[in-house]
């Protein structure tokens, strides 16, 4: 099961500051003898456009931290953040610009 | 609206490759970024749940919980401990006082709460996340533990005895290693922690998320660790040893404006 995520967009001066928190053990495939564990997409949408779509590795530490900034933006505008790791576990988290 | 930067920088196992290696300053920028890509926020998280969970025999949760500021009231109580508790007269420190609601409030036992009192990377334990909850609601308050009752004053001496007091099979004391200045183990800088300059932005960080483990870590554990360190024998959970370091530790960073759970190396 899936951990708690945090997140937090804040306005900055016309921009939007986005901080997001995931839970997730990322383990590699070193660490696990082959049967890497990691999330492996990301993606941020703003009111439900995509604005982002990564791929991060197993390079990426435990319990990763991603803070990002987005051009524009209002107040009150919906942000989601949902990842998705290799072995098809999902979680995401929804904010409102603030 | 469209993305500009997907920077994204990542916690924690990452930024110790950085690690600088020389420098006062240089431990404070590391401390500065390890701290940005802190995760103790989902600790918080994981320990509200936790806290309004019923459990136990008597099926509570510990919303009840009195940390010294009335039952369930959280604001400013963990930079206010430790502290003497008049319904059981003596002192208590966050977690010795959480165990104390789990075994009165929700009717459990000391054998079963104190089961699994530290917890690994993948399985952090019911103390760590609820020290994580309790502490983050004190950050902005100053650190004032109980200084006027004779129990909080003798409980504060017994913490500064202890912290000079060298035993075991090294004949080591907290002291031996932070009592001298411009001291290091690896690239950690030693802290004289009995000088409030040096224990103010520690206990101002307590408990903490480290970075090196992935682990939250609490004060009981910090203090057994040391003790484990010093190869002296194990201190009980909450004893009034514990509670009493605890105590001289956090009285002599008195003042300090709270601002944790942190993160360390």
């Amino acid at each position: 099961m899936a951990g708690p995520m945090k997140m937090r967009a804040t306005l900055a001066g016309g921009n939007t500051d986005v901080r997001v928190l995931m839970t997730h053990p990322m383990e590699t495939a070193q660490q696990t003898k082959g049967a890497p564990y990691f999330i492996q997409n990301i993606t941020v949408k703003v009111n439900g456009k995509p604005v982002i779509e990564g791929e991060i590795s197993q390079a990426i530490s435990r319990n990763p931290v991603f803070s990002f900034r987005l051009k524009g933006g209002a107040k009150g505008d919906k942000i989601e953040v949902s990842w998705l790791d290799n072995k098809g576990e999902t979680n995401k988290t929804e904010t409102a610009v603030a | 609206m469209r993305a500009v930067t997907c920077g994204a920088v990542l916690a924690a196992g990452f930024a110790a490759a950085f690690a600088p290696a020389f420098g006062q300053s240089q431990f404070e920028k590391y401390q500065k970024m390890t701290a940005e890509g802190s995760p103790v926020e989902l600790f918080e998280l994981a320990g509200e749940e936790l806290w309004k969970k019923p459990q136990g025999p008597n099926k509570v949760s510990l919303e009840k919980c009195d940390l010294g500021k009335g039952p369930g009231v959280l604001k400013g109580a963990y930079a206010a401990l430790p502290r003497y508790f008049q319904d059981v007269d003596r002192v208590m420190d966050l977690e010795t006082r959480l165990l104390h609601c789990m075994t009165t409030l929700q009717g459990r036992s000391r054998e079963e709460a104190t089961k699994r009192l530290f917890g690994n990377a993948d399985r952090p334990s019911e103390m760590e996340y609820l020290s994580a909850y309790v502490a983050g609601h004190s950050r902005g308050a100053k650190l004032a533990p109980g200084a006027a009752h004779p129990k909080e004053k003798a409980s504060y001496a017994l913490g500064k005895a202890l912290f000079f007091h060298r035993a075991g099979a090294w004949d080591f004391s907290c002291a031996s290693c932070h009592g001298e200045q411009d001291k290091r183990i690896r690239m950690s800088e030693l802290p004289v922690l009995s000088t409030p300059k040096a224990a103010r932005p520690v206990m101002a960080t307590w408990p903490a998320y480290r970075v090196s483990n992935s682990q939250f870590k609490t004060m009981q554990w910090r203090i057994n660790d040391c003790y484990r360190q010093m190869r002296m024998p194990e201190p009980t959970f909450g004893s009034e040893a514990t509670v009493a370091m605890n105590m001289y530790l956090t009285a002599t960073a008195k003042g300090e404006t709270y601002r944790g759970p942190g993160t360390k190396r």
